[in-house]
């Protein structure tokens, strides 16, 4: 019998249907005596004929996925075998789609990449904060469960810097899938989570034109083109790509790390909140960079000086997004005032944080007046423009500061909503005030304080006794 | 099996109680002691009465270039302060302390580990492994699935890849690095009496045997009572600084 096949065993577990047979690993469902469990053993081609990386791969793989905390955006590993003796692991079987099916549709319509990207990078920032990177981020292995969450899957050739790295200077062929990789990683780097934004722009970039960014190159000298050549944008290739998706492509894309988006988070963030987008050169871009820069870069690339890692843990918090709860209602003068100083101190301690200012409407259905001002967009309109007028005299730069009008009955729980969505970091929120006009969430402050996922901070203007 | 491993404990007993009670605490079953138990630190005595209590149950303990000086054997190699505390541990020792430091080995094997203070390639030279071409030597030389060794005060291992060469890395405490059977090992477990990494928490290793894994840890400890001892000694101020300050 093949011993791989259905029916045979390995250490107890009874092997189902192979599902996947790769290059590096086969993959199949376990039954047990009632039909398939929800688990999957990955067993590691090994012996003579197969490649050393396979075995090292299986190690890290192993070491990655048992560090990762237990988290809906990768698989949970349940048991493994050693590499000394009968080498497995078994995980939790993921019943979802692959982002590899979207591939024959594309181009996909922006909103539904955009809300397939955003759970993804959700999924990245989660297994970067916990000082992982993936490096072989690529269609094949994203899931989505049900939910819409992403599942990131196949840890063979990542990175923990809690843990030797296995793969460093081990294989002189650049590792991952040459389609997707990031530039340092063609030079042997990885250590930097910026690598999986790259790979990450690579998947939207195909998936907004049907076309790789980078073509699919076959030697190291093609390979080598992404260290000083920018790809065609995509509104050259797709017409109707909007302003906003070509900005977070290319920005994913940038051949600096340090140009990249610094977080999964704010990719996140800025797919979730495409109005917000601040469109720049990148947004608007017709073709690629002419001969002379081309030439520059290429000059330059030749000694390519990769950025830095950025050191463990630390890296993914510099970017923190602080949320002002700012209230709908007029005239509280003396509580924006305190918001905006307690604003200004955060962004005077961190001059990287970017700042969601933030309010809650009643939803459209409810309004029904015939002025201007109380239809849904003039009103929204009206919003907007009291939210700008708070954050001005802030003088943050433009991509430092975002604008959001919700819409929902319950204030505190489209607060939460939003924290959570987009991994805020703080919020500031007005305090509740006994006597006097209502302050802006009457109420809000409270629930929000019990149940936001992050730091909450409660302001009041200094009381004159 | 869970064995603790200390080095460069330098006669620190508050550092050394606190490493073990925690490495009991998490079940360790087997000690190793890998050299420099004197040298800089003012309880040299009970330190080495401790040490030989557990080297009577069975622990492994080898030498260790300070614990060479004190027997009297010459170390151009040792700084001012360490000459200083050298010349004043040997007035300490009595006749019990020296016998014992005379009977420690320079390595011991046990199966298919080697335990050494410095490189084991020669282990009296007291060759710091400093950087991987050490490590590379070393390894050749100890012929062991896994080398653990001391004499370099900050926590590093060093792992086999598959070109051959020796990768250095940096631990993190508390996290149990998997060390496969298939590959070599070089551990230096850190100093548990001097710090030296501007962190001042003692530095030692536990490996679990059965389950292949190795886990570094930094154990906090009463360093203003070592310190203060080392004033009071009469031991230069340099010294009780560095236990101060980690540096």
């Amino acid at each position: 019998m093949d011993p791989l096949g259905p029916g045979s065993e390995i250490d107890g577990f009874r092997l189902g249907e192979m599902i996947h047979a790769g290059s590096m690993a086969s993959i199949s469902r376990l039954t047990g005596e009632s039909g398939p469990l929800p688990l999957i053993i990955k067993i590691p081609r090994l012996g003579p004929g197969e490649r050393a990386v396979n075995v090292v791969a299986f190690e890290v793989c192993r070491m990655v996925l048992g560090a990762l905390a237990q988290s809906a955006h990768h698989p949970t590993l349940v048991a493994f075998g050693d590499v000394e003796t009968v080498p497995y692991l078994v995980m939790e079987y993921v019943d979802g789609a692959r982002l590899d099916d979207w591939v024959p549709r594309a181009p996909l319509a922006p909103e539904e990449l955009a809300g397939l990207g955003a759970a993804l990078a959700l999924a990245l920032h989660d297994i970067h904060r916990q000082d992982v990177v993936h490096l072989d981020l690529k269609p094949t292995n994203v899931l989505y469960r049900s939910n819409g969450e992403a599942v990131l899957i196949d840890f063979g050739l990542a990175h923990h810097s809690h843990y030797p790295d296995l793969l460093a200077e081990e294989f002189r062929t650049p590792l991952g899938n040459w389609v997707y990789i990031a530039p340092e990683q063609v030079l042997g780097v990885r250590c930097d989570p910026r690598s999986d934004i790259f790979s990450f722009g690579a998947i939207l970039y195909h998936l907004a034109t049907g076309r790789f960014p980078f073509g699919k190159p076959t030697s190291i000298a093609r390979l080598r083109q992404r260290l000083y050549r920018d790809p065609v944008p995509p509104r050259a290739l797709v017409a109707a790509t909007p302003a906003w998706l070509q900005e977070i492509i290319l920005h994913c894309l940038e051949i600096d790390a340090r140009e990249r988006y610094a977080s999964a988070a704010e990719v996140a963030f800025d797919l979730a909140n495409p109005p917000q987008v601040a469109i720049t050169e990148r947004g608007t871009r017709e073709r690629r960079a002419s001969w002379a820069p081309l030439l520059r870069r290429w000059a330059r690339a030749r000694n390519f000086e990769p950025a830095p890692c950025p050191p463990p843990s630390i890296r993914i918090g510099r970017t923190p997004i602080i949320l002002v709860a700012i209230g709908a209602a007029q005239g509280d003068e003396p509580l924006f005032d305190a918001l905006r100083d307690a604003a200004r101190r955060l962004i005077a301690a961190d001059d990287q944080c970017r700042v969601a200012c933030v309010t809650v409407v009643p939803s459209a259905a409810r309004l029904s007046g015939e002025r201007d001002e109380d239809t849904a967009t003039g009103r929204h309109i009206k919003q907007l423009v009291n939210l700008r007028r708070w954050a001005k005299p802030l003088g943050l730069a433009e991509e430092r500061v975002t604008y959001h009008v919700l819409e929902s009955e319950k204030p505190a729980a489209a607060l939460i909503d939003y924290a959570k969505v987009n991994e805020v970091d703080q919020i500031l929120i007005g305090a509740p005030r006994s006597g006097g006009p209502l302050r802006m969430f009457p109420g809000v402050a409270g629930q929000v304080v019990s149940d936001a996922p992050c730091s909450v901070s409660v302001v009041r203007p200094r009381l004159d006794s | 099996m869970k064995l603790a491993l200390f080095a460069d404990i330098h006669s620190n007993l508050e550092a050394i109680t606190a490493c073990l009670a925690h490495a009991q605490a998490l079940g360790a079953d087997r000690y190793a002691f890998l050299g420099d138990l004197v040298g800089y630190g003012a309880d040299p005595v009970a330190v080495l009465d401790l040490i030989e209590q557990y080297g009577a149950n069975g622990a492994v303990v080898v030498l260790g270039n300070h614990d060479a000086a004190a027997l009297g054997r010459s170390d151009d190699s040792l700084n001012v302060n360490a000459q200083a505390a050298i010349a004043w541990t040997r007035n300490q020792l009595g006749e019990k302390q020296r016998a014992f430091l005379g009977s420690l080995p320079l390595t011991l094997r046990d199966d298919d580990i080697l335990f050494v203070h410095a490189s084991a390639a020669a282990p009296g030279d007291w060759i710091y492994v400093s950087g991987p071409t050490e490590a590379e030597q070393s390894i050749a030389a100890g012929n062991a699935g896994y080398i653990f060794c001391g004499h370099v005060h900050e926590q590093k291992l060093y792992y086999m890849g598959a070109g051959g060469r020796p990768m250095p890395f940096r631990p993190v405490s508390g996290t149990p690095i998997p060390m496969g059977r298939h590959r070599q090992w070089l551990a230096i477990v850190g100093s548990a009496g001097q710090p030296r990494d501007r962190n001042n928490k003692a530095c030692y290793a536990l490996a679990d045997l059965d389950r292949s894994r190795l886990t570094f840890f930094r154990v906090p400890y009463d360093h203003g009572l070592a310190a203060q001892k080392i004033r009071s000694a009469g031991l230069p101020e340099r010294v009780a600084r560095r236990l101060e300050r980690g540096s």
